[in-house]
Order: C-alpha cells, then structure tokens, then sequence
C-alpha cells in the first residue's frame, strides 16, 4: 500500500467531521431571505406540466391579486407534508401557481392524485431555471407575489399548518 | 427505590467500565500480563449490570411510575402493554441505555464464548469496547440520566407518540440497534488486533460470528423499518431515501462489505488492511447514523428525538473513536503483513469487485445524505431526492449483481472462464426471456424497473446455481445461507422493480354505495362508522373488495385514528395481501359534499421486497449457525480453513466450499 493512501480514510472523515461541525455550529439558517425580495418577478415562460392544468408565465402575476407561487417536486418528501396545508389555503380562496421542478408530467400527475391539486396553473421547471432566478434553492418553496408581479415573501421549507396565518396574513399584507 | 437502585447499578457498571480498560491496557503492558485473565471476568459482570439497568427501566415503564421524570414524558397508564415496553427505548435516554446495554451484552458475550483468539487481541478488544461504552456511560450519566426523578410527579404521563404506537415498530428500533451496536464489537476486534498486531485468519474467524449476528439483526430491522414506513404513514411508498432511512442504509452496506472481506481473510487470509478498515467504516456509520438522526442537522419525516446539543456529543465521542482508529490504522497499516495473492479472475478477485461496488453505493448513499448539508454552509439549500438516489446507486448495482450471480461459482486463486460460461448460460438466458416478456407485454415501464426485472430473474437463477450437482443433504449451512440470501436479494429486488413497474392507483370522493376499480379489484364503499380502541377514536371505513369478475367478497377497513394523548391523527392503512400483489386502501378526509376521499392502490407482488429481506436475514441466520457449529467440531486449528479445493483443475461436479 501506498504510504500517503493509508492516511486517507483519516483524511476523508476530517472531511466529514468538518461538515458535521459545520452544521452543527451555523445550524440550518432557515430563515434566509432572499435577495429578491421587494423585486419583480424574474420573467419567465414555462411550459405546461400536466394537461388539466394551464402553463406558467410571469404575465399571470401582474393581475393585480396577491398570490402564491409555489416551487414543488413530485419526488419531494416534505411536499407531501405541505400538500394538505396547500389545499386548506386553496379552500380558504388563495390563489395557488406552481412550479414542477426537475419533473416528469406523468409523475406531477401522480403526485397531484395522490396528495390533492391546490393550484391553480401549474409550469415545468426541468433544469432549475426558474428556481435559481427567484432566489430558491430548494423544495419546497413557496413567494407572496402581489398583484404587480413583485415578490413580498418567500418562505423556506414546506408550509406547516400553524403557518397558515401567517401566510394569509403575508398574503393581506400584499394587496 | 427502583429508579434509584437501577442509577447505582448503572454506576457501578461504568466503575467496571473504567476498570476494563484501564486494567486491559496495563495487562497489554510487559509487566502486566498476570492481570491479562481479570479481564473477561470484568466484561461479563459489566454487561449483566447495565442489562439489569436496562430491565429495571422496562420494571419502570411497566408500572408506569411517574415519578420518573422519563416515564412521565413517554408513558401514560392507558397505553397497551406492549408500547410500555417500547416506551422505555422510545426516547432519547432509554435509547442510549439500550446503545451501553447492548454493548456492555455483546462485550460480555465475547468474553465468555469466543476462545479462539490470542488472549493479548482478546483483552485489546475488550479494553476498546470498554472505552467506547464508556463515552455512552459519560453522556448518559452526566446528561440524560433516564432515572431521573420528576417532583411533584404528575398525575398523567404524556403518552408516546401514536406513529411509533404499533406493533412493527415497538420492535424496530431495538432490531436496527442491535445491528449498529453489534458493529461495535467489530470495530473493538479490529482496534485489538490492530494493537496486537494480530490482523490475520484467526481474528477474522473469532469476529465472523458477531459482524454476521449485527448484519442480520440489521437486515431484519432495515426491513421491518420499511414495512413500517410503508403502512403506517399511509404513502403508499416503501423508501424516500430519507437520511434516516439511509443512516440505517449505510451501515448494512458497510458491514455486508465486510462480512465478505472477513471470509476471504479467514479462508484465504488475504485483504487484511481491507478488512480491518471496513470494521472501522463499518461502526463509524452506525455513529454517524445516530448523528445525524439525533442532532437533527438534516431535515427529516421521522425526526422524533431531535437536539443539536445531543448532537454535539456524539459528535466528541465520534470524533474521538473514529478518529482514534483511523490514525492508529495509519500508524500499523504498514506493519499489517501482506496477505496471500490472488489472481482478478478468482473468487477473491469477485469478492474485492463486490467490496468495491458496496462501498461505492455507500459513498453515493453518503453524498446525497450530506449533500443539503454542505451546500447549506455556503448559504444555499436543497432537497436531494430519488432522481439522484435511484439512478447514480444503479450504476453501482447493476453490475454488483453481475458479480454476485458469477462470484460463488468461481474458483479461489484463478478460475478460467470457459466452465463459468457455461454455467452461466443458464440465467443470462432466463434473463433474456424475461427482457424479451417484458418489453413484449408490459409497455413502457422505465429503464430501472425492467432493468430490475430482467436482473432479479437472473439473479434467482444463478444463486441457485452453487448448490447444482451437490449432494443437498450434505451440504453445509452456510453454503444454503448463502444461497438463500443471494436468492433473497433476487427476490428483493423483484418486489422493487414491480412495484414501481405495474402500481395502479386511484384517488376518489366516494358516496356511501359507490363502486371503484383499481387494478384488476372492484371496491365499494359501504360506510364509515366511528370506533373506539384502546387509547384511540377511529373513524372506520367498511370497504368490500372484489378481485376480478370473482364473487368472493373480502372486507376492508382502513382508519382514520385520533390519539387522545398526545393529540394526534394518524391514517391506519388496510392491506389485503394476495399471492401476486396488495390492495392498499387509506381513508382521507370526508369532504363538504359528504363524499369520502378514498386512496386506492394495488401493488402487484411488492410484498415480495420483504420476503426477500426475510431471506437475506434467514439466509444469514442458516449461515451463522453451520459457521458456529464448524468452529466448534474442529478444535484442533489449521491456520486457514480448509477450501476442499484440489490445488489442480478438476472435475465440473467437484463441491464448492464457499464462504456466505
């Protein structure tokens, strides 16, 4: 054995330990705004992700009405989590846009059978443009967009239900 | 008093702790070699104090005493009986008592059973297992103290949490922690024998026996840890690649890695440093698992016992142990003699293949786990799911399962190819039937699932092949064990591949009287009425299920259940189980119109990847005991074990003494 390779295992756990350590001392910053905030909507124009549902663009937020856009994945776990959260904002008359990262249609599908179909239009994202020009990093995300298309929000990680007040508060805030 | 006798005992197994290591470590010494016969002794005692720790805790929960200030938090006297035993290991400190309890046992086990080592690695590999107990022992006696007092105790405890409130899992967790624990003894014979320099063929056959007794007990926790996953969260889906999920993952790749390193050390002895290195990896993803699933760095569906400060202790002890055992491998790794050669085209050089291709897919597992985490320290976060997981651990496991169709049937040293040709016609011809069908009558499904097809019919097959033209009757256990969990993988991944091939599933909002088809079932829902159990409310939906154009009716109630204490819902699926799939049925929420939603599936054979798991545990169960009933006929030792291989070529027919 190579005499370097044997201090390689010692190597690659320091590795380890280090990003452990990171997490550990900086825990999840989870609640980093974005840079977007108070900006307008990058434009996009995204394609249709399953038949039922109309395509994306940023045309469809300068209606005037605030409302939701949300960044989701079939393969996502914590979307499954958010999705009941989603439908109780859509019954409670919130506007809901979604954006399918990375996806397949036949899979949007199956999510949307099996966890309820809250939105309204719903675009495909398949290379993440989308996501990084909001200012989005991961799945789930969810923007407050008000009626001028100009982002007023952005929440990290998947809505839980004591946050729905918190959303529609956001979402009044808004108009 | 119970709570108080049980903190003393617990006490004065740490004290026993301390002195197995220090007395260990003296008798390594040159003076101190008379003191080398005190140590078994020390280990037994100190496994039956913490045990008896372990069992008055259990005493605790049972008479739901809530005084103590555990019990009050994870009990209530209204729980079933058997959830007040699974309370005691159903937090954070009686799951650290039960991490000391089963390596104070499985220390004191090797003290007293296994005779064939050198008595110097012996008592290294006590006085390390004794120094990683007592990192356990520190934390939980210095900060969580599970016999805690609680003072005024309250009049009701709090009850556990009803997801874990079911039978699968009262017995999960203790499966899958016998498994990561009983790696510990792995990684404390590879410390010993690195501190003897001792690494050879009677060390890997004295730590044999335990790294499979972990690895099955991790098999069948892996298993009944994603059945559970499957009915009780109501997904309908069996694995999300969540990080606990791959925590428990990680280790069961590592420790199969190295339960065929340590066979070709102890048959052939060769990959010395190898072997050694996977004990070390081995146990260091056990504590990573439990790092990461107690610090609660990663965002996870099953994170329950969650606390960075947690965190940053095992963080200490994993930066000490495997830390420690790294640099001491760097600094005897040279002095590890080289083993016997082998030629690439052998059944060693299948081995290493197999070796490598396990530690790649837990290098792949083990990246997208830390992923999130690493970007997130530069400010950004994502979420890695099944597109990554699925289809980089393909490239790994594909050919993996070339390896192990053709592995057992090669020949130690050098094999030539032409006989293994032959003999692997058989099932690449099976597997071309199988393409051929597949793509024939099923349509489009996906390259993976008819991949998975395809190899799973192959694999069947060919890990059948090592038992042809042998006498059955006369066949050792642990060639069968080996057979059986080959098989069980084929049967595995056949389960895998259907599932995600051939699933149907239908979401409806169904009327009283209203009729649904999925799959080849016609389901009508009859009702939904409310039920009461023991320390549940349910509403419970009556469906009658009918498969085909057949009259027989089977009745199905899946649940809709609110615990009282603490408050929760939980979806309690029904599963109607057939010889070729399960019907799943959830009942969701009733709807303004008075209509039910109903989530319908039907999963073509997909029991089959828990069968399969059962026969990779079987498999090395059959496999343990003809190993330990071997060792313990043959007294008189050879330094390798005997391969029955006639160093010439011989005939087709000759038997193959394998390892499993």
């Amino acid at each position: 054995m190579k005499h370097w390779a044997i201090w390689l295992p010692l190597a690659l756990f320091g590795l380890l330990f280090a990003v452990f350590a990171s997490g550990l001392i900086a825990p999840g910053d989870r609640t980093i705004a974005s840079q977007m905030i108070g900006k307008p909507l990058p434009d996009f124009d995204l394609p249709q992700a399953v038949p039922d549902r109309p395509a994306l663009a940023r045309a469809d937020f300068t209606g005037g009405k605030p409302k939701l856009l949300n960044v989701f994945a079939s393969w996502c776990v914590p979307c499954i989590a958010e999705a009941p959260v989603l439908a109780q904002l859509a019954r409670a008359g919130v506007e809901i846009d979604g954006v399918a990262i990375r996806d397949r249609t036949p899979d949007v599908q199956q999510f949307l059978a099996r966890h309820g179909n809250p939105y309204t239009r719903i675009g495909r994202d398949d290379v993440s443009k989308i996501q990084f020009d909001l200012g989005s990093s991961g799945v789930p995300e969810t923007f407050v967009i008000n009626g001028k298309g100009i982002i007023t929000y952005q929440h990290i990680g998947e809505i839980r239900a004591d946050q729905v007040p918190m959303i529609l508060q956001k979402l009044k805030e808004a108009q | 008093m119970i709570a108080e006798i049980a903190l003393a005992i617990l006490w004065l197994a740490a004290a026993l702790a301390v002195l197995q290591l220090g007395l260990g470590s003296y008798a390594l010494t040159a003076r101190g070699a008379e003191f080398l016969r005190a140590v078994r002794p020390i280990a037994v005692v100190q496994g039956l104090l913490v045990a008896t720790a372990f069992a008055l805790l259990i005493v605790l929960f049972l008479r739901t005493d809530l005084s103590v200030k555990l019990v009050a938090a994870n009990s209530h006297s209204l729980k079933p009986l058997i959830y007040k035993i699974a309370g005691a290991w159903g937090n954070h400190e009686g799951s650290m008592l039960l991490w000391v309890t089963v390596m104070g046992l499985a220390g004191g086990f090797v003290a007293l059973l296994e005779r064939r080592l050198n008595e110097r690695t012996m008592v290294a590999t006590l006085a390390g297992q004794a120094f990683v107990s007592l990192g356990f022992y520190a934390f939980m006696l210095f900060s969580s103290n599970p016999f805690e007092r609680l003072n005024p105790a309250p009049v009701e405890g709090n009850g556990l949490n009803p997801l874990l409130q079911d039978p699968g899992l009262a017995f999960h967790p203790p499966t899958l922690y016998i498994g990561y624990v009983g790696l510990s003894i792995a990684f404390s014979f590879a410390v010993g024998a690195l501190i003897t320099r001792d690494v050879g063929p009677a060390f890997a056959r004295a730590m044999r026996p335990w790294v499979m007794g972990a690895w099955i007990f991790l098999t069948l926790g892996i298993t009944a840890g994603s059945w559970w996953a499957y009915y009780e969260l109501g997904w309908g889906g069996w694995w999300f690649w969540d990080p606990v999920e791959n925590a428990s993952l990680m280790p069961w790749l590592a420790a199969t890695a190295l339960l065929h390193s340590v066979s070709v050390l102890a048959t052939r002895g060769a990959l010395k440093a190898w072997t050694v290195m996977l004990a070390v990896v081995a146990f260091s993803m056990s504590m990573v698992g439990t790092f990461l699933v107690r610090s609660g760095i990663l965002t996870s569906v099953h994170a329950f016992a969650v606390d960075p400060e947690r965190g940053s202790f095992i963080l200490t002890l994993l930066a000490i142990y495997i830390g420690g055992a790294l640099a001491l491998f760097g600094l005897r790794a040279s002095t590890v003699t080289e083993g016997a050669r082998f030629h690439l085209f052998s059944r060693e050089g299948s081995l290493v293949m197999n070796n490598v291709l396990l530690v790649g897919i837990l290098g792949i597992v083990l990246m997208g786990t830390l992923y999130p985490l690493v970007t997130e320290a530069f400010g950004t976060k994502v979420s890695v799911g099944p597109p990554y997981f699925n289809p980089v651990s393909a490239i790994f496991v594909f050919p993996m399962l070339v390896i192990m169709a053709a592995g057992p049937l090669m020949r130690w040293r050098q094999d030539n190819g032409r006989k293994l040709a032959n003999l692997l016609a058989v099932p690449a011809l099976v597997a071309a039937a199988t393409l051929a069908l597949a793509v024939v009558f099923a349509g489009d499904i996906g390259v993976l699932p008819l991949l998975g097809l395809v190899f799973a019919a192959g694999l069947a097959v060919a890990s059948l092949l090592p038992l042809w033209k042998r006498n059955l009757r006369r066949t050792p256990a642990h060639i069968w064990g080996m057979v059986i969990a080959h098989f069980g993988i084929a049967v595995a991944l056949a389960g895998m591949a259907s599932e995600s091939a051939f699933n149907t599933e239908r979401l409806v909002a169904s009327e009283i009287g209203q009729s649904h088809t999925v799959g080849p079932w016609t389901i009508e829902l009859q009702g939904v009425r409310p039920i009461a159990g023991a320390n549940w409310t349910a509403l419970e939906a009556r469906l009658v299920a009918r498969y085909g154009d057949s009259n027989v009716q089977t009745v199905l109630n899946p649940q809709a259940r609110m615990f009282a204490s603490p408050p929760t819902a939980t979806s309690e699926a029904a599963l109607l189980t057939r010889w070729n799939g399960q019907l799943y049925a959830v009942l969701g929420e009733e709807g303004d119109d008075g209509r039910w939603q109903l989530r319908l599936w039907w999963k073509p054979f997909v029991p089959l990847i828990w069968y399969g798991g059962l026969l990779i545990g079987l498999g090395g169960v059959l496999s343990l005991v003809g190993r330990t009933a071997r060792d313990l006929r043959r007294k008189g030792e050879p330094e390798l074990e005997p391969t029955s291989e006639p160093a010439a070529p011989r005939p087709a027919s000759g038997g193959q003494e394998a390892l499993a």
